[in-house]
């Protein structure tokens, strides 16, 4: 969310129609209260930025493991019509920060990164970066569905399953992310109707 | 009150100046949830000198040090994922846990609980899902009517009046609904239910399941200076507009405000200290942040430290007149422990699927609730449980749609998988059942005689027992949330579980309504306290938090706390005026 639009957000707190009989003073000083407090904290993260990032460098990827895990997530979430890729949601460096927050994870995230490279070269005689496009979809296809998938590529299975939803987490959760899935909510809401008309149409109910 | 949305303005919960301290309090209380916050507030209200002893650290909801209210996940590189402190996400407003670092609790073998421990200032109020049900009269007789466990020494007419007190002075929405043992309070105007609601409403019309609106203590209208909700469904970051209930900014505050109340924070309890007449005399405490043991004087002692902490104090505050430890000449502290029974079901929806995106933030929790609706003498076990409705269109955060791979396609990658998380986002729809469990004499917290915590207190060890009557409705509710969802045209995520899985119930403790440790009665022979929550062996001694209730109900314990907090409130104002504690 840019400076403007939270100011646009935080100025929802103060547009009340006047006919309601909330007093107009208590809610100017929750808005004014809340708004402060994150200009505040905007400017000092504004002033904190760096005018071009350098390049980022990861803390607990191999530079091996941060080009397969670069590509897999956009296998994972690629780019279309509607919005960014899992890259572009910068969705490597939250899994480099989770994976040095939550110590446990790199268990299964270097493992299976690992299981990817062993299949690739088990069937290609390459790993998963060297491997032709549709090498790839191949090796993605025997663990992307679970149900499906044969007992034998059950690491990779199980591997996938967790990196799929870790490339989720960061992907929806980023402003990318959130614009694309069309969350309008965080915002006060002087009075609460309900479902609104035309989604009640589509529900029927 | 008016400050309450300013953070500037709240009174330092450091010591007073020591010039202004009394050497001897009228009223030293231990904890600041539910239970001690109200008792600070009425106490002070009333013209007491209180002193207030809380094992955690400051804090204030509405300022933005501590809340996190309206941040995005991007805010944080965390995206609200969990932390130490903070096992229910980054942004929880509630400082504690399962585990408590120098703190440990242990259980006997084959147990299987978890207990929560809230450390800082307010306590559990800052985190629950603000549930407040009173308990109906039924709820107070619960042996006389069925044989079981044992009736309350009061009546709900007893704590109706309380419970009017805690509508008016905490606020609270919901709707008349004239149900026999579901009692309306003074209600503010409920919201109108978000749209997967809408379709959980209509089901249960067809199944013929009682479903009304929600009560939580979330004002809609403005109260004692208080903003109402403005509907981000963030209460659980901690309301920067104190439109919800926490002790911190609704008691506690106030409470500061009189100049009456002095806070003492990272204070662990150790015991309720004891003079030659056996009456209490105040309250020992370890100093967390030097190690260093102190000791506050009062002549009268509060213990609203949540119903096992406080059994503990007491079983710790052992001398030559309370051998077995205070309030416990029954033998009772520690006993008829209780927690509420729990066991979710969730699936998908397909008719959800692509709904049309809007703001369905709504309030911090379900807007409908489903009350008990059924009668047990057609049932195979003895009490009731209610329904929450969890599902809709609420900020994304860490751990969004995980397990993707449940849904039709069963997994993928790709465009194609990108747009199965457009179009499921919504689509599933979640019931948790919460009942009533039977106490019973396997259950139980006891001082474990060989382990203490990191300032050598004895620690607690706990036993605990699910009975038929509790895996049986358990079973029923599981059974029940399949049939909504199949009604509903959905798919259950996972398959019933089996009986040697307990049917899905929650551990002991996981649902964080213990209760009944110190419980209150008729005679002093099988009770701690008497039905004003006093000690029967030490007459200045009172317990104001889950300790005192005699049976659990199928109600969130929250607002029968604050009531009989205020009723023993005012018991101690009345006592100590006609000149007799």
């Amino acid at each position: 969310m840019t400076d403007i639009s939270r100011r646009d957000l935080m100025a929802g707190l103060v547009a009340v129609p006047a006919a309601l009989a909330i007093p107009q003073e208590m809610l100017q000083r929750a808005a004014d209260h809340a708004h402060g407090v994150h200009e505040a904290e905007e400017q000092a993260a504004a002033q904190g930025a760096p005018q071009q990032p350098a390049p980022y460098v990861p803390k607990n990827f191999t530079p091996d493991e941060w080009r397969l895990v670069r590509l897999l997530v956009n296998y994972v979430i690629p780019r279309d019509a509607r919005s960014g890729s899992a890259t572009d949601a910068r969705v490597p460096e939250f899994m480099d920060f989770i994976l040095g927050e939550y110590r446990s994870s790199q268990t299964w995230m270097k493992n299976g990164l690992t299981w990817m490279n062993a299949e690739c070269r088990r069937r290609y005689g390459k790993t998963f970066v060297s491997c032709s496009e549709e090498e790839r979809r191949a090796v993605l296809d025997a663990i992307a569905f679970p149900k499906k998938a044969l007992d034998e590529d059950k690491p990779g299975v199980d591997f996938f399953n967790n990196f799929r939803n870790l490339t989720a987490s960061g992907f929806w959760t980023s402003r990318i992310g959130i614009a694309d899935l069309g969350y309008v909510g965080n915002r006060p809401v002087m009075t609460w109707e309900g479902t609104p008309a035309n989604v009640q149409r589509w529900l029927g109910i | 009150m008016q400050s309450t949305t300013q953070s500037t303005t709240r009174p330092a919960t450091t010591a007073a100046p020591r010039t202004q301290q009394p050497t001897v309090y009228d009223v030293a209380i231990v904890g600041s949830g539910a239970g001690g916050g109200m008792a600070a507030y009425e106490l002070t209200k009333a013209g007491a000198r209180v002193v207030m002893i809380e094992a955690g650290g400051n804090w204030d909801n509405t300022s933005a040090q501590y809340s996190a209210m309206l941040k995005m996940p991007y805010d944080s590189p965390r995206r609200g994922a969990s932390t130490p402190d903070r096992p229910f996400g980054e942004w929880d407003a509630c400082i504690g846990g399962w585990q408590v670092p120098g703190e440990p609790y242990t259980k006997a073998e084959g147990t299987k609980f978890d207990w929560w421990r809230a450390r800082m200032v307010g306590g559990r109020t800052n985190h629950w899902g603000r549930i407040s049900l009173r308990f109906g009269p039924d709820d107070f007789r619960r042996k006389s009517l069925d044989g079981l466990g044992d009736d309350w020494p009061i009546t709900y007419d007893d704590l109706k009046p309380w419970y009017d007190e805690v509508d008016k002075l905490i606020g609270i929405f919901g709707s008349i609904e004239n149900l026999p043992n579901e009692p309306d309070g003074i209600f503010h105007d409920a919201p109108a239910p978000r749209y997967y609601e809408r379709l959980v409403k209509q089901t249960c019309d067809r199944l013929q399941i009682t479903c009304i609106p929600s009560r939580l203590s979330i004002i809609t209208k403005p109260l004692n200076g208080r903003a109402p909700c403005h509907f981000c469904g963030q209460c659980n970051r901690g309301c920067m507009t104190n439109s919800n209930f926490s002790s911190t900014n609704v008691l506690i505050t106030p409470a500061l405000r009189t100049g009456r109340l002095r806070l003492i924070t990272n204070a662990m309890a150790r015991e309720v200290t004891t003079g030659d007449d056996g009456r209490a005399t105040g309250v020992s405490y370890i100093d967390k942040t030097t190690g260093e043991d102190r000791h506050v004087r009062a002549k009268i002692v509060v213990l609203a430290a949540s119903s096992c902490e406080s059994s503990r104090i007491l079983l710790n505050s052992k001398s030559s007149r309370h051998p077995q430890g205070l309030a416990n000449s029954s033998g009772v502290v520690g006993k008829y422990l209780t927690d509420t029974t729990g066991t979710d079901v969730a699936g998908f929806v397909p008719r959800l699927v692509n709904v049309p995106r809007h703001n369905a933030d709504g309030v911090g929790g379900g807007h409908i609730l489903m009350p008990w609706w059924l009668d047990n003498k057609k049932l195979d076990f003895p009490r009731g449980y209610h329904i929450e409705v969890w599902g809709g269109l609420g900020m994304p955060s860490y751990g969004f749609m995980g397990g993707i791979q449940a849904y039709p396609e069963g997994g993928g990658y790709g465009t194609d998988l990108k747009q199965q998380y457009r179009k499921y986002w919504g689509a599933t729809v979640g019931f948790s059942g919460r009942g009533e469990m039977i106490p019973n004499e396997k259950t139980f917290c006891a001082l474990d005689p060989t382990v203490t915590d990191q300032w050598g207190i004895p620690v607690l060890k706990f036993n605990f027992e699910w009975r038929d009557s509790e895996y049986n409705q358990v079973k029923h509710m599981q059974e029940t949330f399949r049939n909504l969802i199949a009604e509903m045209g959905g798919e259950v995520w996972s398959p019933m579980p089996t009986r040697e899985q307990g049917y899905g119930i929650a551990n002991g403790g996981a649902i964080i309504h213990e209760l009944g440790t110190v419980r209150m009665g008729s005679t002093e022979r099988d009770s701690a306290l008497n039905s004003k929550s006093q000690a029967w062996d030490c007459d200045n001694v009172f317990v104001a938090d889950g300790g005192p209730f005699v049976s659990q109900a199928d109600k969130n314990p929250t607002w029968t706390i604050l009531a009989l907090s205020m009723r023993t409130s005012a018991y101690i104002i009345e006592q100590r005026k006609a000149g007799r504690l």
